[in-house]
């Protein structure tokens, strides 16, 4: 029988991926016609033009480098949640860490006038510190890391604007410039800026994202670290019985989603591109949207990769809605929607897969009666002889 | 329309995305009779049942109740034509009394209030009818196994089924229970239930069943008069070859102790008294113990404290003389000592790996599976898999990167015993290895077990299953309520014997 391409995971994965999102925009465009019928069509393909809206090349670029910039962290952040998802655990804390993450990098950065890397150490250190938590919780006391991640999630962005409130302008609820309080903590470009008209916010970060996708993959797939934290995952009594320590395991892991995703923070806030409202009433939902962006990326640290880009194409797209005719919260709306449905991938591909197989029954069923037919037709012949 | 039939399932076929279930089976029950249905595991046993019970809709095929067309789609439809089960695992409610059970579903009530008094005089007129003893007021959770499954039976008659089935019946009861159960199930056929009994138990279908219908990997293989055929004919039937009975074995050269457990007590999670109390045995080179008993009578937390899945509240391991009770799983299993776990879902395999991931599943630390660095030595997994798999025979569809959970049970267990000899262990830990395989893979299990033995380990069999433990050790220890209650000679004792060890009908003090 012939190699059908569509039972390769890996393309499997793409299909899915793709139908997600068209399925995702068509749901967005009937919330539209609902809204208002007239500027539907226009407004979905503003979505997803994004920075294309705009005609001058240079422009585009410099807009293309700004969705860029709120890529790696939530590239970061989907590969916290897809990390901690292959051991099986579900770390909704990372939103969380991801808050703990920007508060130690702009604190150290503004109130310290640390460099940038020691900044992104210690927020690192920090999202490790919330991962442990969780995983002490988990594994010793079996408290859910969901439940203990949700409060953590709260707790932590209090404190976040507790502690930043110190490093704040005196006539806003936002940090100081970042720029001009402490340059030495900015991200170096290295010289990717120039490639997207001279977009100051580009640099190091997008690259080191990408270089850290990369080496979950490894680490998973290659390495045996990788091999016993997936055992974990998928069969924790298995990984017990052999005798992996996974209580260990379940605490590393955690700690190191946990690392990943305030890495991310750090990567962001360096770059100078927001500061921090400390005003702030929930925690930035890039830790939420992970989930979203590991799953559309088929849960393979490289999906994830083209996965966050596509989040944050449409999600700043949404912004170029036209106002006249939606209200502002619209293009939040169409994003979310897109992004929910985003959540389907393993449902569609269970549901290709299911089709696959009835098709190949049937096909068998069929040959099967062919070529019974035929020994029918031949005996016939026979007997006429 | 007169026919012989109570229940007749004609040219049955179901199909599963990948895999013909039932493929054209035939099964006609008479009235009045024990009708048995043997199989191997996989042989579509069960499918045909949630297809008489509505909870599947066959493809091609058709079912008759007394003669006329019927047509189930949901177990209501079922019920309706009077059709009962007795499943394997008792569907009753622990902490309700036996009459709350069996009208559950169908309670009389007058203007919403229960009517339990008129329920109870039917019930105890059911049990006088069939000899079914029972006390109506008792709670479940503290009546024995054997009263659990008559209380399953009243549910049936309570629910006037004219066709009772039951599955793997004998799974959990004692001899002494067995004898008794086949008696009922006669006085049930003889007052013109029909019956089907679900086995792949051949003494026990001879004894009871009246005919006996056969299937093999989805097909029908035949019926045949019990009075008319053996033991070996049916399981030749069934297997599709003759298939040897009595392991051949040399009889045994114990050597020196391996396993040494002394005072082990284990705290149960279920309730409240320690499932295991001290409890001590030894098992030596070159012979193999059997640790047998009823299901739950403390057998599988002793092997959790012994292999270090449980903690001990007290008492003391030794393994070749070191003492382990505090080590480590991965330490014990360093040191020597195997596990073919109770279940090889739970505990044995990772489904969603490889099977050559599994294989590796004991040793993937080593420097032969992993370098310096860290990272997986790909290739030689793969080789020390292809030889695994070609040693032991484990069929898989593509060989070392099948999926385990795409593997048969038989040849899942076969990895899994293939990964704990190869290890090269002193101390062979077996708890149920044939449990739920067909006769052909339990007959390779047993011999590897013999195997081992003969290479001077030491084997220590946690078993269920009365030939098993007739039929393979060199000595039995019975366990009873979490402690051991008789050592007996394999070859001196009887089934009726052991069965009397097992229900707590008998014990001695046993000395180690």
């Amino acid at each position: 029988m012939k190699k059908n391409i569509l039972k390769n995971s890996g393309v499997q994965s793409l299909l899915a991926s793709l139908a997600c999102v068209v399925l995702g925009m068509f749901i967005g465009y009937i919330v539209l016609l609902f809204i208002n019928p007239d500027g539907a069509g226009e407004a979905i393909a503003t979505v997803m033009k994004n920075f294309l809206t705009y005609s001058r090349a240079d422009t585009q670029a410099k807009y293309l480098g700004n969705t860029l910039v709120k890529t790696a962290p939530l590239l970061m952040c989907a590969l916290a949640i897809l990390f901690a998802y292959k051991v099986g655990l579900f770390n909704i804390g990372a939103a969380g860490q991801y808050c703990a993450g920007a508060a130690l990098s702009l604190y150290a950065a503004l109130a310290w006038g640390w460099s940038w890397l020691p900044c992104m150490l210690l927020a690192m250190a920090g999202g490790a510190l919330l991962g442990t938590v969780s995983g002490l919780l988990k594994s010793y006391c079996n408290v859910n890391e969901v439940i203990s991640g949700i409060m953590l999630n709260w707790i932590v962005l209090y404190l976040t604007n507790m502690l930043l409130t110190n490093v704040k302008e005196v006539a806003s609820p936002y940090t100081v410039v970042l720029a001009d309080t402490n340059p030495r903590a900015l991200l170096p470009s290295l010289g990717l800026g120039a490639l997207f008209n001279d977009n100051k916010y580009v640099g190091l970060a997008l690259p080191l994202s990408v270089v850290i996708a990369v080496l979950v993959w490894v680490v998973l797939e290659k390495t045996r670290f990788g091999y016993e934290l997936r055992a974990t995952g998928n069969n924790k009594n298995a990984a017990k019985y052999c005798g992996m320590a996974e209580k260990r395991n379940i605490i590393l892991t955690l700690a190191i989603s946990g690392a990943l995703a305030a890495l991310g923070a750090s990567m962001f806030y360096l770059t100078g591109y927001e500061q921090w409202q400390c005003t702030a009433s929930s925690v930035p939902g890039m830790g939420f949207s992970g989930i979203a962006a590991a799953f559309l990326g088929g849960l393979h640290p490289i999906g994830t990769i083209l996965a966050s880009f596509f989040i944050q194409h449409i999600t700043a797209g949404g912004a170029y809605v036209d106002k006249t005719m939606y209200c502002a919260q619209i293009s939040d709306l169409i994003a979310a929607v897109i992004i929910y449905l985003c959540g389907f991938v393993l449902f569609m591909k269970y549901a290709m897969n299911r089709a696959i197989d009835r098709r190949e029954e049937r096909a068998i069923h069929k040959a099967k009666e062919r070529s019974a037919a035929q020994a029918d037709a031949s005996d016939e012949k026979g007997g006429d002889r | 329309m007169d026919t012989p039939y109570a229940i007749e399932m004609l040219h049955i076929t179901k199909r599963f995305p990948g895999i013909i279930a039932n493929d054209d089976i035939t099964l006609q029950v008479k009235k009045g009779e024990i009708h048995a249905l043997l199989g191997e595991n996989g042989a579509g046993k069960s499918t045909l049942m949630s297809v008489l019970f509505g909870l599947y809709q066959p493809e091609e095929g058709t079912i008759k109740k007394d003669g006329a067309e019927v047509s189930i789609k949901d177990p209501n439809d079922a019920n309706a034509l009077g059709i009962g089960m007795v499943h394997q695992h008792f569907k009753l409610v622990e902490c309700f009394s036996v009459l709350d059970n069996i009208i559950m579903g169908v309670e009389p009530t007058k203007h919403g209030f229960l009517q339990k008094r008129e329920a109870r005089q039917r019930v105890l007129a059911l049990s006088e009818k069939y000899g079914l003893k029972v006390d109506p007021d008792a709670l479940i959770e503290d009546i024995t196994v054997g009263m659990q499954q008559r209380t399953e039976i009243l549910k049936m008659l309570y629910r006037d089924n004219e066709i009772l089935i039951f599955d793997e019946p004998t799974a959990v009861l004692t001899p002494q229970e067995i004898d008794e159960l086949m008696e009922i199930m006669r006085h049930l056929a003889s007052e013109g239930k029909s019956i089907l009994f679900i086995s792949h138990k051949l003494n026990e279908i001879m004894a009871v069943a009246d005919r006996c219908t056969v299937l093999r990997k989805g097909r029908y293989v035949g019926t045949v008069e019990t009075k008319d055929t053996t033991m070996e004919q049916l399981s030749a039937m069934m297997v599709g070859r003759s298939v040897n009975f009595h392991v051949e074995k040399k009889s045994a050269a114990p050597g020196d102790v391996v396993l040494d457990v002394e005072h082990m007590t284990v705290a149960s999670k279920a309730h409240k008294n320690n499932a295991v109390k001290d409890v001590s045995l030894r098992v030596h080179r070159g012979e193999i113990v059997c640790l047998a008993g009823i299901d739950g009578n403390g057998q599988t937390e002793f092997v959790y404290g012994l292999t270090g899945l449980e903690p001990l509240s007290a008492g003391k391991i030794s393994l070749c003389g070191k003492d382990i009770t505090h080590a480590s799983i991965r330490r014990r299993n360093v040191m020597g000592m195997s596990h073919i776990p109770e279940d090889r879902h739970k505990h044995g395999l990772v489904l969603d790996y490889t099977l050559e991931d599994n294989l590796v599943l004991q040793r993937y630390f080593e420097p032969e599976f992993t370098d310096k660095a860290g990272f997986l030595r790909r290739d030689n997994i793969r080789k020390y898999a292809e030889k695994l798999i070609e040693q032991y025979d484990v069929r898989s569809g593509q060989g070392p990167v099948t999926i385990a959970r795409s593997m048969s049970g038989g040849n899942q267990q076969k990895a899994i015993v293939a990964r704990e000899i190869d290890k090269d262990p002193e101390l062979l830990v077996a708890v149920q290895p044939t449990r739920g395989l067909d006769v052909g893979a339990i007959e390779y299990i047993h011999k590897q077990l013999v195997a081992e033995r003969d290479k001077g380990k030491a084997v220590l069999l946690v078993s269920l299953e009365l030939d098993e433990v007739m039929d393979v050790p060199d000595r039995i220890l019975v366990m009873y309520e979490g402690e051991i209650v008789g050592e007996l000679d394999p070859k001196t004792t009887t089934q009726e014997e052991l069965g009397l060890y097992m229900a707590g009908a008998k014990r001695d003090e046993v000395t180690v």
